[in-house]
């Protein structure tokens, strides 16, 4: 699945908060608006929900890219939850880098519950940003891939 | 209640939940009423059975309703407060006590049927249940067409296969006597039905068919399974023509002055998801005299059809005949230039007017009711649920053609007035519902059942449903699996209850919809079968899967079955949680002392509960006392000061003028406010009714307003007409501008009330001086409903209507100090000038800065314009997602006064449901601390903003579970993994995340 042909298709974990972005991913469904296929989503109550070990983990589990969506500003529905995410990813990116991991292969967005339009252009700006990455490698610890690595060596 | 259509429902509903016991008397074999024949329903393309299928289903197994189909109110004698109805029910011939709806008498029946639930599309037996997802799901002989009740002895075939010994030939019509202390009429409409029409060739020609007719043949449940084919041949239409106004604004060949309101969208919204359905190219046109998109989030649909090739012509067709292709058909029609034009179409969709039904009138007649003019059910402007019979309410298109949000709106409306007069007869007829006992599931290992739903073919055409529920069979903890066509049907929900049982599920996953719509529906059927509610999941494979990948069937399957493993893991770790309550305080707390406001705050006073009413300004009233009249001509200034007594005089309510909200903590059932002054006021609900303003013209819509003297808002004419202002009559000439600040690309909605607001008043300065000459300037003339006589009776006075568009904006310029008045008119294409004495703007309607700020208090969402967003559009339009918080008023939408005071009893109804109650459900997924893990550095305790979490004497994080919302930024923030939030622990979603990956 490492396999960077033209075939290749990234999968993509989505956080989204219960009350503004994953109602966005439901408007966008509800309008039609098409977007990529390749994230797969998962419903947490708010976005200062998700923490850096969650985001860490599903990319060892082979996630290609993340993203984490929650209310703007201001409109959270925890009052404050979406701020800690914010500060959570202004950190997490400084790691990533330093680790060797793409920093655009974790983004963040505020998506409300009246944006579907806006859903749906976020999933295509960040899949077309983690295709153009190639899939991720550096912590993928799965036999196959330590195989294609050691024939490679 | 009379009538079982979703208005009927809704009222229902709303009684049942606050404490009343329900006779619902339908004349049907089942409830739904129209929109269960819908497939989709606009704005949001919401599939209309899945929407309202969870409020049927709620209904037939209410325990405080008592569901009487085939029945009709015979008779009604007393008066409000002790009334004696007698109804009368017919016959069913299938026991419903012991019929299992297996559909076996259906099968067998030797004698077909017209199928009406398809408006006589195909088919259906004598036997018979009128659509798969009816509630009650019992079947039904057809008494005029069963063989052996017409000739007895002669089939019987039914009651010889029906393994459950239901059919009972010798059934008779009962009769109930029920004493009720109000009655709410849901009696819905009829469709205009075109045979008369012989211009259309409906009846003649096949491939003419109207919009209901066209509604089933869309729906994935109607007569070609969701397959769009054109009735002579099943071949799949290409080009559609929909000609509107069938039946409406029609005085000469119909009768019908009245615009009937929902046609417009209804086509646009069949026309672009008839393009969803068609295979390769597809042509809609619609042929249309005023596109009238008034409704939230319309006018932006209507963009969106006409840039997605929706085509629009702005003509009335003058015949439909045969082309010369078989079954085709040319429209002849003359443009607005007057040019005849002939179009070739494989289909023509005729937008049929609403009308009142007959059994409406016969109602009417018993009740002695008044009728209007145009014979529907006669209602007060002030007061529009109100029938001119005390006790007797009203709502949804009985009164007035409208549509579903409206009609939703009135439903709890006419809840509250009928609650208000039953206040306190309140639970003393009513039953609790008592679940089973619970199954310990603790030490059980997991036995997962999941349901794939097909969703009619919403979610089957583009998701290979069997393959995701082979799929499922496979995971790991999954015992169970299968597909329903709708999982949210009565009878798939009762199935449920029985698979859970017999394969002893310990947890269940459905493959569905979204969980924010359907979650609550399933969760109760889990406690139905014995099971804890919190064991259950939800993947979402239609709203974010088969609607969203429409054109990439593979993909779409592969991620479904992702989506069913990662729940499915997901449950897999849950277990049982507690059902946490909290008690509700029970006062109510207005925001906004306008008209909705107080309207409101006077119903729920009026059901005994205090209420605290607050108010900005030093003033009750609001925008209301800068309006003159309404359409039917009642002021509204002696309405307004009646009411400001009314409730400044109540003992339940208390009035606070000049204060804003400085802070908001808490939930439904106890909010606690604290005012401006420092004061701070405890509340179990909150309706906020705060408004809206007034747009200042500005740049190109400014038209000199400011500069010249003589142009101005149609709130400052107003104020003129209040002020009786004499030297209006020496007015020669005057000018409307219609749509100053609405349906532009910073505002992209139609204001609603403008149009009406901008005839009547210029029909006001006829009145003062007949020989006036007023021009007036619009884009659409959007009269709906029966606001459209006003259109007639302001032509019929000599006003002079000149459309205009974006393109050519009227040009409005002075010469010293006189207006001059450039506008293109299209139909005589030609450039007018006039040199009005005065330039009137119908202004767009705002809402105000403050609705943000307020919406946060009470986290509550605003859409793109900054209107307040409710939960549902279609079907909860005074709910918001938060509980507890209602919504009313110009804050929501433009609207019309009536329909502000229709939506704040609505709020009223729906917020004294939950005051109806000692205690409400709160939060059961509440932070847990592992106490050997924790360090005790506090972090958690910084980071909850509801200061539930706290470190005990022995420096030990702890949570107060009564203050725990369950957000769980205390988990994502702890370092030493010590704090975890029930069932939705690390460990749940990283299994499902890894399952993913599988």
């Amino acid at each position: 699945m490492n396999d960077q042909s033209t075939n290749w298709e990234p999968k993509i974990i989505a956080f989204l908060c219960n009350w503004c972005s994953y109602a966005g991913a439901d408007l966008a469904g509800v309008s039609r608006f098409q977007y990529p296929s390749n994230i797969r989503i998962v419903r947490v109550p708010c976005s200062g929900r998700v923490s850096e070990n969650m985001i860490m983990s599903a990319l060892k589990s082979g996630a290609d890219g993340i993203l984490v969506s929650g209310c703007h500003p201001g409109d959270c529905h925890y009052i404050s939850g979406n701020y800690f995410a914010r500060r959570r990813f202004a950190l997490l990116s400084n790691l990533l880098d330093f680790i060797g991991i793409e920093p655009g292969r974790v983004s963040f967005s505020w998506v409300s519950a009246s944006e579907g339009e806006q859903f749906a252009e976020v999933v295509q700006s960040v899949t077309e940003k983690v295709k153009a990455l190639g899939p991720a490698s550096r912590l993928v610890k799965k036999i196959d891939a330590l195989e294609t690595a050691l024939q490679v060596a | 209640m009379i009538g079982g259509g979703i208005a009927g429902v809704q009222a229902a509903l709303d009684l049942a939940n606050s404490g009343f016991l329900v006779h619902l008397v339908e004349g049907t074999t089942s409830i739904g009423g129209k929109m269960s024949q819908l497939d989709k329903t606009f704005p949001t393309n919401d599939c209309s059975a899945c929407i309202l299928s969870p409020k049927l289903v709620e209904c037939g197994r209410h325990f405080n309703i008592n569901l009487l189909t085939l029945s009709d109110l015979i008779a009604l004698e007393g008066e409000p407060g002790r009334f004696k109805a007698v109804v009368r029910q017919r016959p069913r011939y299938i026991d419903p006590e012991k019929c299992i709806a297996c559909g076996l008498c259906a099968e067998k029946c030797p004698k077909k049927v017209s199928n009406a639930f398809n408006e006589g599309i195909g088919e259906r037996k004598a036997a018979y249940l009128s659509y798969p997802q009816a509630v009650p799901l019992k079947y039904a002989l057809d008494p005029d067409h069963c063989i052996w009740i017409n000739k007895p002895g002669r089939c019987g075939l039914c009651a010889k296969v029906c393994p459950a010994g239901a059919i009972n030939f010798d059934d008779t019509a009962k009769e109930h006597v029920l004493e009720v202390g109000s009655v709410v009429l849901a009696l819905g409409f009829s469709p205009y039905d075109p045979s008369s029409l012989d211009f259309t060739g409906y009846g003649r020609l096949p491939n003419v068919v109207t919009a209901m007719e066209f509604e089933r043949l869309l729906s994935p449940s109607g007569p070609c399974m969701g397959h769009m084919e054109r009735p002579s041949d099943g071949r799949e239409p290409k080009r559609i023509a929909w000609l509107q106004c069938v039946g409406s604004r029609d005085i000469n060949r119909v009768g019908h002055p009245y615009c009937s309101s929902i046609c417009c969208m209804f086509a646009l919204k069949q026309a672009v998801i008839a393009k969803e359905h068609a295979h390769g190219e597809f042509e809609p046109s619609i042929f249309y005299m005023d596109m009238r998109t008034h409704g939230k989030g319309f006018e932006n649909y209507y963009n969106r059809a006409k840039d997605n090739g929706v085509h629009f012509h702005r003509a009335r067709v003058h015949s439909v005949i045969p082309a010369a292709d078989p079954g085709n058909l040319q429209l002849r029609y003359v443009d607005e230039q007057g040019q005849v034009n002939f179009g070739e179409f494989d289909m023509v969709v005729l937008s049929t007017g609403l009308q009142v039904g007959k059994q409406t009138l016969n109602m009417a007649a018993m009740l002695g009711l008044e009728l209007d003019a145009d014979n529907f059910i006669k209602t007060d402007s002030f007061n529009p649920v109100a029938t001119s019979r005390p006790g007797i309410y009203v709502c949804g298109a009985a009164s007035e053609p409208k549509d579903i949000p409206q009609s939703v709106m009135e439903a709890s409306a006419a809840a509250a007035e009928a609650g208000r007069i039953m206040a306190p007869a309140r639970w003393t007829e009513t039953s609790k519902k008592v679940y089973p006992a619970e199954m310990n599931i603790h030490s059980q290992a997991p036995r997962i059942g999941v349901f794939v739903c097909h969703c009619g073919i919403n979610i089957s055409s583009v998701v290979d449903v069997e393959a995701v529920a082979a799929h499922a069979k496979n995971l790991d903890g999954v015992v169970f699996s299968q597909c329903n066509l709708f999982t949210c049907s009565q009878d798939t929900i009762n199935q449920m209850v029985s698979i859970i049982k017999e394969q002893g599920l310990n947890r269940v996953v459905v493959a569905s919809c979204s969980p924010r719509t359907h979650e609550p529906l399933f969760q109760e059927t889990l406690r139905d079968a014995g099971l804890n509610k919190f064991l259950f999941e939800m993947a979402n494979i239609r709203d974010q899967d088969s609607w969203v990948h429409q054109l990439e069937p593979e993909k779409a399957t592969a991620k479904a079955k992702d989506l069913v493993a990662m729940a499915v893991a997901r449950v897999r770790g849950e277990g049982a949680l507690p059902y946490n309550t909290v008690p509700v305080t029970k006062s109510a707390l207005v925001i906004g002392g306008g008209v909705s406001g107080m309207t409101a705050a006077l119903s729920m006073a009026e059901q005994n509960y205090p209420v605290t009413l607050i108010e900005q300004s030093d003033l009750l009233g609001g925008n209301g006392r800068k309006v003159y009249r309404n359409w039917k001509g009642d002021k509204f200034l002696p309405f307004i000061d009646e009411l400001t007594a009314r409730v400044t005089t109540h003992p339940q309510i208390s009035v606070k003028l000049n204060t804003e909200i400085s802070d908001v903590t808490g939930s439904v059932g106890k909010f606690i406010t604290t005012f401006s002054d420092g004061h701070s006021f405890e509340h179990g609900v909150a309706v906020m009714a705060v408004g809206g303003k007034a747009y200042q013209p500005e740049g190109q819509w400014q038209f000199l307003h400011g500069v010249n003297p003589n142009v101005q808002t149609l709130l400052e004419l107003d104020q003129r007409f209040i002020d009786e202002d004499a030297t209006l009559k020496s007015i020669k000439q005057a000018v409307f501008i219609h749509c100053v600040g609405s349906r532009i690309p910073e505002r992209p909605y139609c204001s609603r009330v403008c149009c009406t607001h901008a005839i009547d008043s210029a029909v006001r300065l006829k009145e003062l001086n007949p020989d006036m000459d007023v021009f007036m300037l619009y884009r659409d003339v959007r009269t709906y409903g029966q606001r459209e006589r006003l259109y007639q009776e302001a032509r019929a006075k000599g006003i002079l209507f000149i459309r205009y568009d974006l393109e050519h904006l009227p040009q409005v310029s002075e010469k010293d100090g006189q207006l001059v008045i450039h506008v293109h008119d299209p139909i005589i294409d030609a450039n007018v000038i006039i040199h009005p004495d005065m330039l009137v703007l119908a202004t767009a309607v705002q809402p105000r800065q403050q609705t943000g700020v307020l919406s946060k208090f009470f986290k509550c969402a605003v859409d793109s314009q900054g209107f307040l967003l409710e939960a549902h559009m279609k079907l909860r339009p005074v709910d918001f997602a938060t509980e507890g918080v209602f919504l009313a008023g110009l804050c929501h939408y433009p609207k019309p006064m009536e329909e502000a005071i229709a939506q704040a009893k609505a709020a009223a109804a729906r917020a004294s449901i939950i005051l109806a109650y000692d205690a409400v459900p709160a939060e059961s997924v509440t932070a847990v601390v592992t106490a050997a893990k924790c360090t005790g550095c506090g972090l958690c305790v910084a980071v909850c903003a509801y200061n539930a979490v706290s470190l005990n004497e022995n420096g030990v994080s702890t949570v107060n579970t009564s203050m725990c919302k369950g957000c769980g930024a205390c988990v994502a923030g702890c370092r030493s993994d010590a704090i975890s939030l029930k069932n939705i622990g690390n460990e749940q979603i990283m299994a499902a995340v890894d399952a993913a990956f599988c």
